[in-house]
């Protein structure tokens, strides 16, 4: 087997669990399920990364959305305790925009399979690079030098987002017993507890 | 075709080797943690179980210990999710294990040699609380899914103060392959990273405390409030598992911050002695103080209370990293001291 063909038949293994377990975050009606099923995916995606040898985003990806977004979901999840979905709840509401998003999405696959046709798109040979080349490297140098103001405006775009986030969704409740860190560390003893010496009491033999 | 079945059989060798000295070293490394625990308490620990007769201090306890955990019954509870139940305490092990493939032990001595490195193992790390939130799901109790979720949120906290600190490392060494990191530090004691980021030295060795789930933060076994926590319907081999797994993270968190801070398989020392030879052996005895740190602050520190440990996350650990990563950038720009 040479290591093309090898290259072929990983691409299309895995291509396919990730395709099917794609399939099944939506058809699954148990939400923790698709919630794993959407990890599957995710780490399948990454594999077809590490094949075209972009080792740094695949890993990038396993880190921030399997290790960290995908944690928060289940999280969120278990937390809210969702009950097994019923067929009645499956239809109504959100079909319709489903159905129009992923129209939407068909027609651009479908535009971006023309213009391969058409050979309007660059061909598929990958640039091999040698074992010395670091990709992390590159992708440094293009974030930090080449895209540095586009960087760094989103980053802070999305610094005010979570910071607005923080604040339109927190409230002090009334019940809310929280107790003030600074003030739990600088309490004294003396404002507390008071010291009494008392005369030790002498029983008079009876069983209390 | 010849080549490539050596070569894999060769990969399968070292694979084994791993794998196999750190499975040793956990089994001896919880009659250790006994023995220090109980000289902290005064007491023995245990010295019962030897060999062939003889008790040698109990050195046999590890091995009396695994082997009856893998003689017991695995009991699966009424309603749990048969298949996520078997596979949580898999997850918890091929993570644990996983993660070890690019730690160098020293020159040369690595499984894979990758550019990734850091990151690697950090995403790796991040997978183990997978895990952990599987088992607590699938056990369908009320005790394991609070432990789960708590350590969800406690893993998701500390993984931002982690990755900071080792985003310094990051900026003094300049990249992300751990070998590198560590010819990075060469020249005895004052070349190591954990002088220049000390703060984010302390950081990352707390933050690795709190993502192995170890006292003082193991709020999600928390024997005394949910019973043991995620892990409470587990018995058996599927213990030994997460256990297993639990271990082999302390012991990668450990080896981690030798390369990282404490200059991994170089020698304190400088010049041409002898000791001042790299050698794993140093690499060993780094790990080993990282280690005993680990039993130390177990027998001594009280757990937090979960407000208080997500306190320290957030607003303590992750403003340091932060003010730190530009100190360590600035003395970046101005190359200051042997570091830079």
């Amino acid at each position: 087997m040479t290591p093309e063909l090898l290259q072929q038949v990983l691409f299309y293994l895995f291509g396919a669990i990730a395709i099917g377990s794609g399939m099944a975050v939506v058809s699954v009606k148990n939400t923790v399920y698709s919630a794993l099923f959407l990890v599957l995916c995710f780490f399948n995606v990454a594999i077809l990364w590490l094949l075209i040898e972009a080792e740094f985003l695949a890993i990038i990806l396993v880190l921030v959305y399997v290790g960290a977004v995908m944690v928060l979901f289940l999280f969120v999840i278990m937390m809210l305790d969702v009950k097994k979905v019923t067929r009645s709840q499956l239809k109504s509401g959100y079909t319709k925009a489903a159905l129009l998003i992923a129209a939407a999405m068909l027609v651009q696959l479908i535009m971006l399979f023309a213009y391969r046709l058409k050979s309007q798109l660059p061909a598929d040979d990958l640039i091999r690079q040698g074992a010395d080349y670091s990709n992390v490297t590159e992708i440094g140098r293009s974030i930090f030098i080449d895209y540095v103001y586009p960087f760094e405006i989103a980053a802070v775009i999305l610094l005010v987002a979570i910071i607005a986030a923080i604040m339109l969704t927190i409230r002090k409740r009334p019940e809310n017993k929280q107790i003030d860190a600074s003030k739990q560390i600088h309490v004294n003893p003396a404002d507390r507890l008071r010291m009494v010496s008392m005369d030790a009491e002498k029983g008079d033999g009876e069983e209390s | 075709m010849m080549e490539t079945l050596i070569y894999l059989a060769w990969t399968m060798a070292k694979i084994l080797a791993i794998v196999l000295s750190v499975i040793l070293v956990v089994a001896y490394l919880t009659y250790f943690e006994r023995k220090v625990i109980g000289f902290m308490h005064s007491r023995i620990g245990p010295n019962r179980v030897g060999f062939l007769g003889f008790k040698l201090r109990g050195i046999g306890q590890p091995f009396a210990d695994v082997l009856k955990l893998l003689t017991k019954e695995i009991i699966f509870p009424q309603k749990a999710h048969k298949f996520l139940f078997v596979i949580a305490p898999m997850i918890t092990l091929a993570t644990a294990f996983a993660a070890w493939a690019v730690i160098p032990f020293s020159e040369g001595l690595v499984l894979a040699d990758i550019n990734a490195g850091l990151i690697y193992v950090l995403a790796m790390t991040s997978l183990g609380v997978y895990g952990v939130i599987i088992a607590g799901w699938a056990s369908n109790s009320k005790y394991a899914l609070l432990g789960a979720l708590r350590s969800a949120a406690q893993i998701i906290s500390y993984e931002i103060a982690m990755g900071f600190a080792l985003v310094g490392v990051l900026v003094a060494a300049g990249t992300l392959n751990l070998t590198g990191i560590v010819e990075g530090q060469q020249g005895g004691i004052f070349n190591w990273y954990f002088i220049p980021l000390f703060p984010l030295f302390i950081v990352y060795y707390i933050s690795g405390v709190a993502e192995t789930n170890r006292l003082p933060f193991d709020v999600a076994e928390g024997e005394s409030e949910i019973v043991a926590g995620f892990h409470v319907e587990y018995s058996g081999a599927a213990f030994a598992l997460f256990f297993l797994g639990e271990y082999a993270n302390m012991i990668l968190i450990s080896a981690l911050a030798t390369i990282m801070f404490l200059g991994g398989w170089y020698s304190p020392i400088w010049g041409d002695s002898w000791l001042a030879q790299p050698s794993i052996l140093w690499f060993i005895g780094k790990t080993a103080i990282f280690l005993y740190i680990y039993f130390w602050l177990r027998a001594t520190l009280p757990r937090y209370r979960y407000d208080q440990i997500m306190r320290l996350g957030w607003k303590v650990f992750i403003p340091i990293t932060i003010v730190w990563i530009m100190v360590a950038a600035v003395l970046k720009v101005y190359q200051i001291g042997p570091w830079f």
